[in-house]
């Protein structure tokens, strides 16, 4: 089996640091190039959004080719909205085939919240069976109806938690569940409250999780007051304490005061037990990545033969 | 109870432009309790259409009338005389009813008077919220009582997704989280160690997407 580079840094036992791109809403190479470009030899590897929002954009195991040829290493993100079970099954093994190994299974917003709010939602699977489904199709070369895959495959099987949903008491163990079902590393929701983290954290470390799989935390850098208030308001499954709107308000330079915040914050996940990398989603800002990992101490970054 | 909506009147005269001699059908069971196609809502609808015709300058003749069960064909001869007369029967029972009306009155047309929306049950007056989808596989035994595959917005097995706040689903402030209602109700039951289970994907295969189904009762057959 080879592995991903993702698997190699987390099990190398590196802190991690993966980076996340959004596909356009056209057909644009070149932009899906120029936005990636940024996060080259800056992050172990980067989430490609599945039509992220319920927004239609350019299909995200398409996109992960193009980063491939770049030589960057992508993370099939993949929500059981808009695909049944065949289709789903059958874009693994596409994926697979194009050289993809990392597949982040996620349930994806409801189609109402998005661009085509007249869509079925299909949900046919939801993102445990997902987790479930990846494993058997890799662990016994089997798909979910029983029927046999020709050849083995490699997969590094991803899935998602936020810490910031309720009940936050069932939060913990509904990543447990993830784990059982075959998850080997977590990339958590965008954290802003920080002490419900922690209060997560420890829960998570004393049900022996972290151990179990490897839990990368997420990170946005805020790039203006509106788009804190944007996510305090109208994201689904997100908390933004009101200390961060305050902070931003006060401060002269928006952009400069929100990627000191999340240097800080970097900076303070380090030091948490239970967590073995960060997320980064600066999607649309990628060119700020490289500053953040620089003043987080995240270059350079491992690499392997 | 299955739960319908009247069609905007506009829509319904729309339908009617053809036609002189029209019979409001009610029904007299889910449609009557949910005061969308009983006896007082066939007449009125049948005054309204009436006026707007009148009004139009193109006036129509208009009855109305209900049966107990528009969804059983031994309910319907009582309506024959009325149908007859009429170039076009409106009916105010759900899509079941309507049906059935095309198919006993095979020479005549039935349209659609409402909009049949969910099976449901009232959880305060005027207000209606979705129970069950008829998946053929119930499942309310693992889920203390609450369909996840009707009231959660994505259907389920293993929830709640990470959209839900505040006991509220990603998708509306309105509509309360099957999954944080699941999970409520386990940890007052101390069951919540039951969610720990993996479920396997759902056999959809006994829901409509096996296609039109059908119950066969040989026992009862004549
Ligand atoms: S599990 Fe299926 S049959 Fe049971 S209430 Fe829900 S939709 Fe209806
Ligand atoms: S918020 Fe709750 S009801 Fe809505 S989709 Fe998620 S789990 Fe289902």
């Amino acid at each position: 089996m080879t592995k991903s580079n993702l698997q190699k840094v987390l099990e190398s036992g590196a802190f991690a640091v993966t980076g996340e791109l959004g596909p356009p809403k056209s057909g644009q190479r070149d932009v899906i190039e120029h936005h990636a470009s940024h996060l080259k030899g800056v992050v172990d590897s980067v989430n490609i959004t599945d039509n992220q929002t319920a927004i239609v954009r350019t299909s995200s195991i398409a996109t992960g080719r193009i980063l491939l040829d770049m030589g960057i290493e992508p993370n099939v993100q993949m929500t059981v909205r808009d695909r049944n079970r065949i289709a789903i099954q059958a874009d693994v093994l596409g994926a697979v085939a194009l050289g993809m190994k990392n597949i982040l299974c996620i349930q994806g917003d409801h189609a109402t919240l998005g661009n085509e709010p007249k869509a079925k939602n299909v949900n046919d699977l939801d993102s445990m069976n997902l987790i479930s489904a990846l494993k058997k199709m890799r662990d016994e070369q089997e798909f979910i109806g029983g029927d046999k895959l020709d050849a083995p495959i490699d997969l590094y099987i991803g899935a998602v938690a936020n810490p910031f949903a309720d009940p936050f008491e069932y939060r913990p163990y509904r990543l447990a569940k993830k784990i059982e079902a075959g998850a080997q590393f977590i990339q958590t929701q965008v954290i802003f409250d920080m002490e419900r983290f922690e209060r997560y954290m420890k829960i998570v470390v004393d049900m022996g999780l972290h151990e179990k799989a490897h839990i990368i935390a997420g990170i946005t850098p805020l790039k203006s007051l509106g788009a804190a208030r944007y996510m305090k308001n109208n994201v689904a499954g997100m908390i933004v304490p009101d200390h961060i709107i305050d902070r931003l308000k006060g401060a002269k330079d928006k952009k400069a005061e929100g990627v000191n915040i999340a240097v800080e914050m970097i900076e303070h996940l380090k030091t948490i037990e239970g967590v073995a990398g960060v997320h980064i989603m600066a999607v649309a800002w990628e060119e700020i990545v490289p500053e953040i990992a620089e003043r987080a101490g995240l270059l350079p970054r491992p690499t392997f033969d | 109870m299955i739960v319908a909506e009247r069609k905007p009147l506009g829509e319904i005269l729309k339908n009617l432009e053809p036609h002189k001699k029209v019979l409001i059908l009610g029904c007299g069971e889910c449609v009557t309790v949910c005061m969308t196609g009983g006896d007082k809502e066939a007449r009125e609808t049948a005054l309204a259409l009436s006026i707007a015709r009148k009004k139009a300058g193109s006036p129509i003749e208009v009855k109305s009338h209900t049966v107990e069960r528009q969804c059983e064909p031994e309910y319907l001869e009582s309506a024959r005389h009325l149908v007859e007369e009429a170039d076009v029967v409106v009916s105010l029972a759900c899509g079941v009813g309507i049906q059935n009306m095309n198919e006993y009155y095979a020479d005549k047309r039935t349209l659609p008077g409402v909009n049949t929306t969910f099976m449901g049950m009232p959880t305060e007056q005027g207000v209606w919220t979705e129970n069950c989808l008829g998946c053929g596989n119930c499942v309310l035994d693992e889920t203390m009582g609450i369909c996840p595959i009707a009231r959660c917005s994505k259907s389920m097995l293993n929830g709640p997704c990470g959209g839900s706040q505040n006991g509220k689903c990603e998708v509306s402030k309105d509509i309360d989280c099957a999954w944080h209602l699941i999970v409520e109700r386990l940890m007052k039951f101390n069951k919540l160690g039951a969610l720990q289970e993996v479920k396997e994907p759902k056999d959809w295969s006994t829901s409509h997407h096996g296609g039109p189904r059908k119950m066969i009762r040989e026992d009862v057959r004549l």
